[in-house]
């Protein structure tokens, strides 16, 4: 070994070193911003959840959660014989709310997914996908209005005919549904999108036509996905506040008549919130109370929707 | 020089075949699967014997001529004028880019599905212009079924990948049989006949293959098309999926898109060699046919320079 490469070695490896320190410290930095941020948002809901709960476990020390989960009549505001903790009218009210939304939203969604996904030009889909966007991320009290003074009164009782009161479920359901139908639509059309050409191509090589391309290959490929789009449109429908506020009403029922009155979980805790009930006392532990069920519906909705679409999900090459 | 007639084939007449290469032996009996012989294909073939005059040995299937294809502004490829004959296997080769799978898809009008793609010339099917006015592109691709280079079965199950062309084409008859003999023919009955349920997607990438071979072979198409149907899979899947070709070669024509020379040599009754031409005064690459002959002569006695600078490894 003669000394010009010793020399140049020793250059190399201390180039090398260098370079690893330099670049490990940077690194390290880096990763410890990020854990912030990542621990920023778990922190967060453990805040949320632990606050729910204390609440709620103190609610449950005055009423009895079987009078709070099978009661059927809830008037918490009230006082004396007149009040009662039964969660099922605010339950009703939301999921029936929903249904009604998501009897418009999901055909309405899925065909547009269809047909945005599979038989648009390009140029109609480059103009028509991001207005769905923009319609998915409208404030919702938008929606909330255009119920009570359109749907309501011209839609409803001009058009059809129907006697609805001015706060009603049928016109909050169905605007519920027109919030989701773009969210759904969006998201659906992101899933049939993203189904390889090659599948399309070997369903056409074996004489198909477009249609049955779209509904035999392309819509049940893209299953998982169409699955988490009509989750997230439910989930959407069930968090919804504002429309339910607004055109809904504030009386909870469990009626299966629409044109009249009904309250939603989260527009309770809406209505409640910015009432001026004290801190502290039962009527207030409500809204905590509340808010913990929608929690766990969410949650459950959501634990539910991540098994479906693992389950269903097919990993294209 | 025009290379669309370069070839020994200025009026369509297919050259003879060469005599049988040898096929791997044992051949599994497959009449039971096998379509009736008088099949409604036979009978419009009677009228199809080709130039009365010209000594024509094989029966042509497929006769193009001036066939151009353009992408928007591009030119693809230009003056293809090939003919195939009825079960027979042409291999289509040549250097990547020089559009022999652009030709290969325009044979049963798979360039329809892509935005901006033109077909231009003739493509005679028995007699018959696919790109006349009247003609449904659907109804095309019932007949003439593709293999693609990646093998591509849905992701349903093996019984529903192979049923799939037969629902949707309405075929009548027993549909346990029709997959059943179309797995049969795609030499995969053996290995699957115990899993039909199961999803395609858990089988091996040569099996796949072959399910999409007997996919496509399900609905009784008389031409296969098979675009590289082997450059993604190992040797051994290769070689029998030549094997298979070889053996659906007595009943269906098949032309076949190939960049592995030797698996031309070995499948293939006839071989064009596609070559790209650079434009002088655009920077564009076009494909055009530079010799198309016998599989034998194109290998060991090209006419043609570039065909013989390809085969023996010179270029490409």
């Amino acid at each position: 070994m003669n000394a010009v490469s010793t020399t140049s070695a020793e250059r190399v490896r201390a180039d090398l070193v260098r370079a690893r320190s330099a670049r490990s410290a940077r690194e390290s930095l880096i990763k410890g911003l990020l854990f912030l941020a990542a621990l920023l948002s778990v922190a967060t809901t453990t805040a949320i959840v632990v606050t729910l709960l204390q609440q709620t476990i103190s609610f449950f020390g005055e009423v009895s959660p079987l009078a709070y989960f099978a009661g059927t009549k809830w008037t918490p505001l009230l006082s004396g014989d007149q009040q009662s903790f039964g969660v099922l009218p605010l339950l009703w009210g939301t999921f029936y709310l929903t249904g009604i939304g998501l009897l418009v939203a999901v055909p309405c969604g899925l065909l547009a997914a269809i047909y945005l996904a599979e038989f648009a030009k390009p140029k109609v889909r480059k103009t028509v996908k991001p207005i769905l966007e923009l319609l998915a991320g409208m404030p919702t009290i938008i929606f909330g209005y255009f119920a009570l003074t359109f749907v309501t009164p011209v839609i409803l009782r001009d058009v059809f005919g129907i006697p609805v009161s001015e706060f009603n479920g049928l016109a909050a359901g169905l605007v519920l549904g027109l919030l989701v139908t773009p969210t759904i639509a969006s998201v659906a059309e992101d899933a049939m999108r993203s189904v390889p050409q090659s599948l399309r191509e070997g369903a056409y090589g074996l004489g198909a036509g477009r249609l049955q391309v779209a509904l035999r290959v392309v819509f049940p490929a893209a299953l998982s996905g169409i699955v988490a789009a009509l989750i997230l449109g439910a989930s959407r429908a069930i968090g919804e506040t504002v429309i339910i506020l607004i055109a809904g009403g504030q009386s909870p029922s469990m009626s299966l008549n629409p044109t009249g009155s009904f309250q939603s979980m989260a527009s309770f805790i809406a209505a409640t919130a910015r009432g001026d009930i004290p801190q502290g006392t039962l009527k207030y532990e409500t809204i905590f109370v509340v808010g913990f069920t929608l929690f766990c519906v969410t949650l459950l909705l959501n634990a539910v929707s991540t098994r479906v679409v693992s389950r269903y999900r097919q990993v294209y090459e | 020089m025009s290379a669309s007639t370069a070839g020994p084939n200025p009026d369509n007449q297919i050259p003879k075949a060469p005599a049988e290469v040898g096929v791997s032996g044992s051949v599994t009996d497959l009449t039971p699967y096998l379509p009736p012989v008088d099949s409604e294909y036979d009978l419009e073939m009677t009228d199809l014997k080709g130039p009365e005059e010209a000594p024509a040995p094989v029966e042509v299937i497929f006769d193009c001529s001036d066939v151009e294809v353009h992408y928007g502004e591009h030119r693809a490829i230009r003056d293809v004028s090939l003919s195939f004959g009825l079960r027979e296997v042409t291999a289509l080769i040549g250097p990547s880019g020089c559009g022999k799978s652009t030709f290969l898809r325009c044979l049963n009008r798979m360039n329809d599905l892509i935005p901006g793609a033109k077909v231009g010339g003739h493509v005679i099917y028995h007699g018959q212009d696919l790109y006349a006015d009247e003609i449904d592109p659907v109804q095309v691709r019932k007949r003439i079924g593709m293999v693609f280079q990646k093998p591509n079965p849905f992701p349903k199950s093996i019984y529903d990948n192979v049923a799939f062309g037969p629902r949707v084409v309405g075929m009548e008859g027993d549909m346990d049989e029709i997959v059943e003999r179309a797995l049969v023919r795609g030499a995969l009955w053996d290995e699957v006949k115990d899993r039909l349920t199961e999803n395609a997607f858990g089988m091996s990438g040569g099996q796949q293959q072959r399910l999409c071979i007997a996919r496509a072979l399900a609905t009784d198409p008389d031409v296969l098309l098979m675009d590289e149907p082997c450059s993604a899979l190992d040797p051994i899947s290769t070689g029998r999926i030549e094997d298979l070709m070889a053996e659906l070669k007595e009943r269906i024509s098949i032309v076949i898109v190939t960049h592995n020379m030797q698996q031309a040599a070995r499948v293939s009754d006839k071989t064009a060699f596609f070559t790209v031409e650079m434009a002088e005064d655009e920077k564009r690459r076009t494909g055009v046919v530079v010799e198309y002959d016998a599989t034998d002569t194109i290998f060991t006695n090209p006419s043609d320079k570039r065909t013989e600078d390809y085969v023996t490894g010179k270029f490409g």
